[in-house]
């Protein structure tokens, strides 16, 4: 099971390193907030993961969560700062 | 024998969620214009950390670990919908125009 982990980790690893393309050259703002949205999205597993591998894990779990919580306000924060910007 | 069943119960979930990781990370790569992108990322990436977050709670089994995983499994499929949803309304609010077909791509 830890080979499995581990390998599940590396291609985690692989596609955020892939949506990275959309984060440099994405055309306009939108598309690099939805492409940070979605790396975070795999960090979070991608730490949940490293924790079981390590044995670790209780550990790990916090930081996943708060991982979670600042990639979601984070997110909406960037959208109702461009959504006000626009309008004035 | 139980230990196996739940090994092998979170190994199919783990590879579902990484099979729609895998699809996400396509549509968002591939697709013409914003919103497109994020009809791939924002449904596929909930199902995603969910299917993952399941079998990663499955493996560990019943305990405070355990409930803590399925925690985050409910808040992200609450959150992520709910960022999507912000998101695109933020761009239909600047005037992005969805691509229509015959359009290049952007």
């Amino acid at each position: 099971m830890n080979t499995f982990l581990l390998t599940v980790g590396i291609a985690l690893c692989v596609l955020a390193i892939l949506v990275l393309y959309r984060v440099v050259f994405g055309p306009g703002v939108f598309n690099r907030i939805a492409a940070i949205s979605a790396i975070g999205t795999k960090t979070l597993i991608i730490l949940l993961i490293f924790g079981f591998f390590y044995g670790r894990v209780e550990m790990f779990i916090d930081i996943s969560l708060v991982y979670a919580l600042l990639n979601f306000i984070g997110c909406v924060a960037a959208a109702k700062y461009l959504e006000m910007e626009r309008e004035r | 024998m139980m230990e196996m069943l739940q090994t092998i119960i979170a190994a199919v979930l783990i590879l579902g969620g990484l099979f729609f990781f895998a699809t996400a990370t396509i549509g968002l790569l591939r697709f013409p214009d914003f919103f497109s992108r994020l009809h791939a990322t924002g449904k596929g990436d909930t199902l995603a950390v969910t299917l993952s977050l399941l079998g990663l709670a499955v493996y560990e089994g019943f305990s405070l670990t355990g409930i803590k995983i399925l925690v985050i499994a409910v808040f992200m499929f609450l959150a992520q919908p709910t960022a999507t949803h912000a998101i695109s309304r933020a761009g239909i609010r600047c005037k992005l125009k969805p691509w229509m077909k015959g359009d290049e791509r952007k």
